[in-house]
């Protein structure tokens, strides 16, 4: 899933300095399970923002409300009917979220409530996890299953870097295990270990962000389209 | 002696190729323009090791580029061993950057993944890694014997001579990985390696023990990383917070000996003795490294304490450096 984090309070302030009228748009699927973006963590938000503002006497109305998944124009299109009173969306979606409610509603302004953070997921009650970094190329299978792409600091392809630090922590961050360490004790455990000895070749970042924005198309999917015919 | 053709005739292969013990510095650039601070530390360096390596903004911390310093010390004398990271470069900065520290003579490379940035001075920077240092020494190893870049064209003209070299972490986790991270470095293209500080010889005498069966030792120059104690706390400091820095107690107790019955006020006469015993602990090393099967020379660190290098190759007996035929 999508992890994000809500933005600190201060910076929310300040992005909705000088509006009078916001609507506060949570989301129901990755952001609300991992507690940042979700109808509890929307209510919370607002309501500290409306004391702040009260407080400081410009106060902001904060209206609330929440779609089951804001990164598809079906779940959303409703919405456009009210949007006409705000001055402002805060968006409590990842980045998607905000950049969908963007095309969708040109003429509004669609502000980030969050920090989206990564792909992963979560490892203990409160703690998160980077999985995947959509790299568009898996190399899992060469890997023992562990992802050095998203999991390794300076993501090696080829074996650990000398920084490993006693018991297998990674020296950018001793909270966090080495991947290669990782690797090393999964591949050993399943006895093959010797795929390790194989030169894995420059990685086709193509495939990457580095390829330039990236899209799937699913032509066995798409509507026939009208002047085509059949 | 074999007749195998040179690849790169820099004068560090001659002396491996010739069969001599060879010796490798180090010179850490300085956080400026000034060539007066290269020229200084070459000087301290130049006829004590065979060539020295210049280090790519090592932990992260911005310096004159190595390449830039590695030609300096060249004009004097010296032969640079040219450090290369995958920190700060992608794969077509790093050919462009060796073909043109060729075009100025420069043979000697060594291959390296980076320290990470956040240790340095720009923690805020992107990281590049579009190679891992694998990669960067089989990418080398291409363009040298296939005359090919990284994308399979062409070097019209031919590859550059390069000397290619690689480092290893003997004692760093996973430790059991370690031999077997050598033996891949030798299959990618190392010709050298230079192996991260060594105070522990009985775990080195067993990593050695561990590439000499796998063969490495065959195709691969292992030059033993060592490097002079300042004092008995960064002894201690290495233990604690290098990764895979093994110092037995018995080199830090013998570093605490060294300023026993020299009053604490006296702070330059305790510098004093802990340096001579630093410089003393790192010559007998050297000695229990010749003995090592597999052991084609040393590396000496002694970074902003290039004076050390001078009296640890005589004391060790490496002094004169051999000449080799060009």
């Amino acid at each position: 899933m999508i992890v994000a984090d809500q933005k600190p309070i201060e910076d929310i302030r300040k992005m909705l300095k000088g509006k009078k009228k916001v609507l506060a748009i949570g989301c129901g699927t990755c952001v609300a399970v991992c507690f940042a973006g979700g109808k509890r963590e929307v209510g919370v938000l607002s309501s500290a923002v409306r004391m702040a503002t009260e407080l400081e006497g410009e106060p902001v109305q904060i209206d609330e409300t929440i779609v089951q998944r804001q990164c598809e124009k079906e779940f959303i299109e409703h919405l456009g009917d009210q949007l006409g009173e705000y001055d402002a969306v805060l968006s409590l979606g990842c980045g998607v979220g905000v950049q969908t409610l963007a095309d969708q509603f040109p003429g509004t302004r669609i502000l980030p409530g969050l920090n989206t953070k990564f792909m992963g997921g979560p490892t203990e009650q409160g703690v998160w996890e980077e999985r995947c970094q959509g790299c568009g190329n898996c190399l899992l299978e060469y890997t023992g299953g562990i992802c050095p792409i998203s999991r390794c600091a300076k993501q090696l392809m080829n074996g650990p870097c000398g920084g490993t630090d006693e018991g297998g922590r990674c020296e950018v961050d001793p909270d966090t295990p080495c991947a290669w360490f990782n690797i090393w004790e999964r591949m050993d455990a399943l006895d093959i270990q010797d795929q390790l000895m194989e030169i894995q070749p420059p990685k086709d970042w193509s495939t990457s962000r580095d390829g330039g924005r990236r899209k799937i198309v699913r032509k066995d999917l798409q509507k026939p389209k009208l002047d085509e015919g059949s | 002696m074999n007749q195998t053709p040179l690849k790169s005739n820099s004068r560090l292969e001659r002396i491996l190729a010739a069969g001599q013990f060879a010796v490798t510095g180090e010179i850490g650039p300085p956080k400026s323009h000034d060539a007066g601070v290269i020229r200084e530390k070459c000087s301290q360096l130049k006829t004590y090791v065979d060539a020295a390596n210049i280090t790519d903004n090592q932990t992260g911390i911005v310096r004159m580029s190595s390449i830039a310093a590695g030609i300096l010390i060249r004009n004097e004398g010296l032969e640079p061993v040219i450090q290369m990271t995958c920190r700060d470069r992608n794969r077509l900065a790093m050919q462009s950057d060796i073909l043109g520290a060729a075009a100025h003579g420069i043979k000697n490379i060594l291959c390296l993944s980076g320290d990470h940035q956040s240790f340095g001075n720009h923690p805020g920077a992107k990281n590049v890694h579009d190679l891992d240092s694998m990669q960067l020494i089989r990418m080398f190893q291409e363009m040298r014997d296939n005359s090919q870049f990284q994308c399979g064209e062409e070097i019209k003209g031919g590859g550059p001579p390069l000397f290619i070299g690689a480092a290893a972490n003997p004692f760093a986790d996973p430790v059991a990985l370690r031999p077997l991270r050598l033996k891949k470095k030798a299959v990618a293209g190392a010709d050298f390696i230079q192996t991260q500080l060594i105070y522990d010889m009985d775990r080195f005498r067993e990593y050695m023990k561990k590439a000499v069966d796998l063969g490495v030792t065959e195709s691969v120059s292992v030059l033993a990383g060592v490097g002079p104690l300042k004092a008995a706390g960064m002894a201690r400091y290495m233990r604690n917070n290098v990764p895979g820095m093994s110092v037995p107690d018995h080199i830090i107790e013998r570093m605490e000996g060294a300023v026993k019955g020299i009053s604490n006020d006296d702070k330059k006469a305790r510098m004093q003795a802990s340096r001579a015993e630093g410089i003393r602990i790192c010559i007998e090393q050297i000695e229990e490294i010749k003995e090592i099967e597999g052991i084609a020379g040393v590396h000496i660190m002694a970074i902003e304490w290039e004076a050390a290098v001078k009296p640890i190759v005589e004391g060790a007996g490496l002094y004169p450096r051999p000449e080799v035929e060009n």
